[in-house]
């Protein structure tokens, strides 16, 4: 991909067929791990817990899967949204760098990997957020550099305590040691590091202020990959550190992490609420759909995680899309500022129908997707009789209603303000059918979830009993043979 | 030794942290700078450290001769100095543009994305 820069045909072509093939092989994954519970690889064939183990348990192999699957969508979306400029600064191969830090991630087994993965991440999303160059690009990007490079500081250092105790990098080995290990005060402190690092990366309460400050700045394109992915992978190394490395200290824990999770969706939520700038919303609603999955790990009972699982796969698809369609809006008006825009419903009604679809879901309207979601967290929150949890949820529900219904009437329903010059962008990048066909398909998998659930919802509780006993897990990588090629 | 360098990684992150509060940007990368020397420091540091003893295998054993320093925390240290090496080249060319673009290295000037 580096060596042909020149043709942006080529960089075109090469980004697509890359993303989705990653997507075919991610579904090719899920089937196998479905079959035998884990797949587990030894690096270099050095064996665990000496070497870097690569584990794919059920909730691993559905995340890949899902990122995997907004790779290729958003992918295709590039063609329409991203111009020749942004291309020939190797927007593809950063692109796939990112997908790729995003998968690995989700894949690794071991701590120390896990930051490298963060890393790589990291520098790809960097250099992708502030492209443009443009004030307010570099302006946000540069709020999200800092914090998140705090961040990785933080688990550097956590890991490294966590190292010096253990003796050990390999999360198996660490809740294998850490297990047998009464003294709880030092676990304490490097599971507080971590829970901050995570924190930071995913945007829960108090850290997650650096999100709405940068994530409307880059073309949607790149918000719409980031909205999807990046903090869904700061949820993903909570939920994988306090259900396998730290579960003995776990209860000293929960009610911190409740207390986050409900002070997470309410505040993102009223966030949401005062903005009046389409991808200003869809940030604040990011933050306060966080703390409905970080409310899944604070409760912790089978139906609680399964529940989480699949909101974070709803979630994905659903604030992936959401951005995706902000970007046609931005395509077809120029702007979108709530106060500028206008008359959409008349002027293209299937745009209208495809905001329409993502939005209600994420305000949990049966029977899309986000309804079932919802439905499954506030009934185990029910189950375990968490009252002011499940007020805060459905509270926060009503209020994501609210502000989709916002966006709704005043981008859609209200008439083009006449004081508003609205005009299409000039110079659009490529076809716009490249925007609308991505769009659909999440639109239509958003239904599809929706109404045959199901299937997701089974597999999402055996990935939930997998979590719940980390037992397995931890037998499966340390006794996992190293096989030899000849 | 380990506790002068638990004092030193202490000094660290504490001027580093001085350095993010202050209002201009030029210091806020000094101040990553500092944080990540010292996360680096106590990687290094928490693995245990022991003068002059390398993990270097006799030619006519298999294990090296005990006590030997870790090895391991070398080479994670290694690895997070270069990675912050890196990003800290990024954030400085980033820093420049950004004070190109928005023409102060005020904190306060660089409020327009947040509200």
């Amino acid at each position: 991909m580096l060596l042909g820069h020149n043709s942006l045909a080529f960089q075109r072509v090469g980004g697509v067929a890359c993303a989705s093939l990653t997507f075919i092989l991610s579904l090719y994954l899920v089937y196998v791990v479905d079959q035998a519970d884990f797949v587990v690889i030894q690096v270099g064939a050095w064996e665990a817990p000496f070497g870097i183990s690569l584990v794919a348990d059920r909730f691993s192999a559905v995340m890949v899967a899902v990122s995997s699957f907004m790779g290729a969508a958003v992918a295709v979306y590039a063609l329409g949204e991203i111009d020749d400029v942004r291309l020939r600064k190797f927007f593809f191969p950063l692109y796939l760098v990112l997908i790729f830090g995003v998968n690995g991630a989700f894949l690794t087994g071991d701590l120390f990997n896990l930051y490298v993965w963060f890393e790589v991440m990291l520098i790809a999303s960097f250099v992708l957020i502030s492209m443009g160059g443009g004030k307010g690009e570099l302006e946000g990007g540069l709020k999200y550099v800092v914090l998140n490079l705090l961040s990785s500081i933080m688990f550097l250092a956590g890991a490294g305590i966590i190292y010096g105790q253990t003796g050990t990098l390999n999360m198996a080995d660490i809740a294998r040691t850490l297990s047998m290990t009464p003294d709880a005060g030092w676990v304490t402190s490097s599971s507080m590091l971590l829970l901050v690092s995570f924190g930071l990366k995913a945007g829960i309460f108090p850290f997650f202020f650096w999100l709405p400050a940068s994530y409307h700045t880059p073309p949607s394109t790149v918000s719409a990959i980031f909205a999807g992915l990046l903090t869904k992978v700061g949820v993903y190394a909570l939920f994988r550190a306090y259900t396998l490395m730290f579960v003995p200290i776990f209860p000293q824990v929960q009610p911190l992490i409740l207390v986050l999770a409900v002070l997470t969706m309410v505040t993102g939520v009223f966030g949401a609420a005062s903005h009046f700038d389409m991808r200003r919303i869809l940030s604040f609603h990011i933050v306060s759909q966080i703390g409905y999955m970080i409310l899944g790990l604070a409760f912790m009972t089978p139906l609680a995680l399964a529940a989480a699982i699949f909101y974070l796969v709803h979630h994905i698809i659903v604030k992936t899309n959401l951005f995706l369609v902000s970007g046609m809006v931005v395509r077809l008006k120029g702007s979108c500022d709530l106060a500028k825009v206008g008359g959409l419903l008349k002027s293209a009604p299937w745009l209208a129908l495809l905001f329409f679809i993502p939005a209600f879901s994420l305000g949990g309207i049966p029977p899309l997707s986000g309804f079932w979601a919802k439905f499954a967290m506030v009934k185990a929150g029910l189950q375990i009789e968490s009252w002011i949890a499940v007020t805060a949820a459905l509270l926060v529900g009503v209020l994501t209603l609210f502000s989709m219904t916002k966006i709704w009437a005043e981008a859609f329903w209200k008439e083009q303000p006449a004081d508003v010059d609205a005009q299409p962008l000039r110079n659009p990048a490529g076809h716009f059918a490249y925007m609308v066909v991505p769009v659909a398909v999440l639109a239509v998998s958003t239904i599809l979830i929706g109404l045959f659930g199901e299937p997701l919802f089974s597999f999402s509780e055996r990935a939930a009993a997998q979590l719940l006993n980390p037992q397995e897990y931890i037998s499966a990588v340390l006794q996992s043979q190293v096989e030899v090629l000849p | 030794m380990e506790g002068l360098i638990a004092v030193l990684v202490g000094v660290l992150f504490a001027t580093g942290t001085y350095c993010l509060l202050r209002r201009s940007i030029v210091k806020l990368v000094i101040g990553v700078i500092l944080i990540s020397h010292g996360a680096n420091l106590l990687v290094f540091t928490s693995g245990g450290l022991l003068a002059g003893r390398p993990a270097l295998v006799p030619s006519d054993g298999t294990v090296p001769p005990a006590p030997f320093g870790d090895p391991l925390p070398q080479a994670m240290v290694l690895t997070a100095i270069v990675i912050g090496f890196g990003l800290t080249a990024f954030l400085l060319a980033l820093v420049t543009r950004a004070y190109e673009a928005v023409g102060d290295d005020d904190i306060n000037a660089f409020r327009n994305t947040d509200t």
